[in-house]
């Protein structure tokens, strides 16, 4: 049934996040946190980072952009974007934010931006599938209610 | 707060929830009042639903600021504050120390960050745990265990045992070992329960305590005692002696000192180490020139860079009382003048001054203070010292503006701010106008005899606070930049000489404590402006002053002067810091001037009284010590009708908005 072929699609698709380790444990803690009363709990969550988040790419942007570059400030800002990128479970973009930091110990000023680079691709990708996701379990969700018995 | 409830329930403190008593059966850790500080909104969201789901009652807030002032304004409104070490407006640590001090609630520390370096400096701080990010729900569940042996050490500690931790308290080395300060804070710890626990014998079921609550004025006179043993000497045992304050304990003269130290460390380390205690005026050297103060006693007081000794709460509350009373005509303050060097004297201002620039002493109390200067009575008795420092370059942040205003008695103060103009006639003590305004550029010079202001910073030794006087030292200095912190008036406006004070402030006489709570910057501030200035957010300036430039610093000319808040200094300085993060309160408004005029006196002309407070930004915290006593509100709206009245000083709001934090830009 359509309804049943809709979550196990879901159910697929979540599952290749973990394995391809786009999420990580703490996603499942917040999954673990949604209950009825706060059914979409996990997907406010998540936009709130994006929007959040949106913040800080573009503060590293610009600090990329300075000559010299300030490695203090980059790391005080990635160490930001990191705590909230961990926070959600974001287990790739948390690992470039890890290897941005490295480069940004030895000063290597071009590890820094490719790292970068790799981090906002990540941070894409991850939002695109996420996106895909809830809107999946959103008309799930809407579903099961529409055909929920009175 | 409510005492016990018998039944234990969580609820039952102070804010009011079941009505404390038989109340609710034990449903603990259910109903666990956590305030959670984060800058990142989605961990606070993600945190604040963890807390839910483990059915404590959960307060969120992003910005230090805030939180603090949640927890000032609910004394006892919550059981456990849980804080990220990495934020923007305050570092999560200062955070810590001010609660520590403050409100004595346990703190868990979080961040991404486990380095062993940032745990351990978690530990020092006083944190009760420390959680690594991205925090599970497991570790949250446990949160209230903190909560339990707090309030366990509290009630255990409380037995002679405790005394044998005091005496050892003097000897402790130097505090800058972190193992030290381990000790230092564990002890300090452990005497906050004591008292705690002193005070609630009686409550045992309970697991609220009421604290002690420090007033300013109790503040002064412990700050006397202190200063009179010798920072060094000074023992629980004796202080409390000295203080001869019925209902007092050992055990909350301990804990109290126990911050004291602590705060005094601070400041002590950061800014001038070997600062302290220099002597007279002669240590000037930080300050710029506290040889101003000659004719004052006080002032070599001040000078003697024994910052730390008066409390700015004291200074506050002397201001205040000062302030309060040169409004009312009779505002006989009398300033007692204290011989003390050690007695408020500050820190060296040089060292401060390098960084507070135009620190005010924003937090809470001092706003309170300042609004107390400008009521300080200009009339000071001859003897009485002013110790209005004028350092016209000095910032006046820095230096301790300490006025000395003897409250209570009879003796006006004569409170003369001098600008940096410092020839300001001394008559003119616009103590409003100081007050008005933490920036005070103008050195509000008590007269008490003083007549020169000289340029030099004038370190106002200040005043040893007699239990039925506070003499209140103005010193301000006005250097635009602030020294910061000086600002003695450190919202502490005693108690007693509130009443009298206020009055003085407003001529309405309810300055009072209210005032000199906000107002007055616990000493605490003072130092901490002085060396933090930087980076401590602002959190309340009691008295902030009115950074604005426009305040009328540059006039002090002999009448009016008040003190404008002297912007001067800083504006921008302050700006950073000042953000009035008091609570908004005090800010002397001009209207302080009036009172002076009621005064007449002789306090007189010097109106201006500028009084710098520095807005530490993270200082201030210190003085919620007595800042959640006074209804700052109060005392703020009083002075500032009083400015209106007076001068146009303005708003003293410009930058500083008393209305609670506003620290919008805390230069961290």
């Amino acid at each position: 049934m359509e309804r049943n072929q809709m979550h196990s699609r879901i159910a697929n698709i979540r599952k290749s996040l973990f394995e391809q380790g786009y999420l990580d444990e703490q996603f499942i803690q917040l999954e673990e946190l949604q209950d009825n009363s706060n059914p979409d709990f996990v997907e406010e969550v998540v936009t709130l980072f994006y929007r959040d988040s949106a913040r800080f790419l573009y503060n590293l942007d610009q600090a990329l952009e300075k000559k010299p570059l300030d490695f203090n400030q980059l790391d005080n800002l990635m160490h930001q974007f990191k705590g909230s990128s961990t926070s959600i479970g974001a287990k790739k973009v948390k690992i470039e934010c890890t290897q941005f930091r490295n480069y940004c110990n030895i000063r290597n000023v071009e590890g820094c931006k490719r790292a970068f680079q790799n981090i906002k691709k990540e941070y894409t990708t991850l939002r695109k599938k996420l996106e895909v996701y809830f809107q999946m379990s959103r008309q799930v969700g809407a579903i099961e209610t529409a055909c929920r018995p009175r | 707060m409510m005492p016990g409830s018998s039944g234990g329930s969580w609820k039952s403190s102070g804010t009011g929830g079941a009505g404390g008593d038989g109340g609710v059966p034990d449903q603990f850790p259910a109903g666990l009042r956590v305030l959670v500080v984060d800058d990142d909104s989605t961990c606070l969201m993600i945190l604040e639903k963890m807390l839910r789901h483990c059915k404590y009652e959960v307060t969120k807030c992003n910005r230090a600021e805030v939180a603090l002032s949640f927890l000032r304004e609910n004394k006892n409104g919550f059981d456990v504050v849980i804080s990220d070490v990495h934020m923007p407006d305050m570092d999560g640590f200062k955070l810590l120390e001010h609660i520590g001090l403050e409100m004595d609630l346990p703190v868990i520390m979080m961040s991404a960050d486990d380095s062993k370096s940032v745990v351990m400096k978690g530990v020092t701080h006083g944190a009760c745990d420390y959680l690594i990010k991205p925090v599970r729900i497991e570790a949250l569940r446990n949160i209230w265990q903190h909560v339990v042996r707090k309030r366990k050490h509290e009630w255990k500690d409380f037995d002679p045992s405790a005394s044998a931790d005091e005496q050892k308290q003097p000897e402790e080395p130097d505090y800058s070992s972190s193992a030290n300060e381990g000790n230092n804070w564990k002890n300090t710890k452990r005497r906050k329960d004591e008292d705690d626990e002193a005070d609630e014998r009686d409550e045992s079921s309970s697991l609220k305590k009421p604290r002690v609550v420090w007033s300013v004025e109790l503040h002064q006179q412990f700050v006397a005692a202190v200063n009179q043993l010798g920072i060094d000497k000074a023992v629980p045992k004796k202080i409390l002696e000295l203080m001869n304050v019925p209902g007092l304990t050992r055990e909350n003269v301990a804990s109290h000192l126990q911050k004291y130290r602590l705060y005094l460390r601070r400041l002590s380390g950061s800014q001038h180490p070997g600062g302290m205690n220099a002597g007279f005026m002669g240590s000037d050297a930080g300050y710029g020139s506290i040889s101003s103060l000659n004719g004052l006693d006080l002032q070599a007081l001040a000078a003697s860079g024994q910052l730390g000794q008066l409390p700015p709460q004291s200074l506050a509350t002397l201001q205040a009382a000062a302030l309060g009373r040169s409004n009312n005509a009779k505002s006989t303050i009398s300033v007692p003048v204290i011989d003390q060097r050690n007695l408020f004297s500050f820190e060296n201002p040089k060292s401060r001054y390098p960084e507070v620039q135009s620190q005010h002493l924003t937090s809470n109390n001092s706003s309170k203070q300042i609004n107390l200067l400008p009521g300080i009575p200009t009339n000071m008795e001859p003897k009485q010292f002013v110790s209005l420092h004028q350092s016209g370059h000095h910032s006046f942040g820095g230096m301790n503006n300490l006025v000395l205003i003897q409250m209570g008695g009879q003796s006006q103060v004569h409170v003369h701010s001098q600008n940096q103009t410092q020839s300001q006639a001394q008559s003119n003590v616009n103590t409003h106008n100081v007050l008005r305004q933490p920036v005070m550029s103008n050195e509000m010079l008590t007269r008490g005899g003083v007549a020169d202001m000289a340029p030099t910073a004038v370190y106002n030794p200040v005043v040893s606070v007699s239990q039925a006087s506070s003499l209140v030292n103005f010193s301000m200095n006005h250097k635009t930049d602030s020294c910061g912190t000086s600002y003695p008036l450190g919202g502490s406006l005693g108690i007693s000489s509130l009443p009298t004070a206020s009055s003085a402030l407003q001529g309405d006489g309810n300055l009072d404590t209210k005032v000199s709570r906000k107002g007055i910057v616990p000493s605490y501030d003072i130092f901490n402006d002085l060396n933090q200035n930087r980076d401590w957010g602002l959190p309340d300036v009691g008295l902030t002053f009115d950074q604005s430039p426009h305040t009328i610093q540059s006039g002090l000319d002999g009448s009016n002067p008040l003190l404008h808040q002297h912007n001067r200094a800083s504006g921008r300085d302050l700006g950073g810091h000042n953000r009035n993060l008091t609570s908004g309160k005090v800010v002397l408004p001009p209207g302080v001037e009036t009172r002076t005029r009621h005064n007449g006196s002789n306090v007189g002309q010097p109106r201006n009284v500028y009084v710098k407070t520095e807005n530490d930004i993270d200082g201030s915290c210190h003085n919620t010590l007595y800042s959640e006593q006074y209804g700052q509100d109060d005392l703020l709206a009083a002075i500032l009708k009083q400015q209106q009245q007076q001068q146009g000083v303005g708003e003293p709001e410009n930058e500083f908005v008393f209305d609670g934090y506003t620290l919008d830009d805390l230069p961290v």
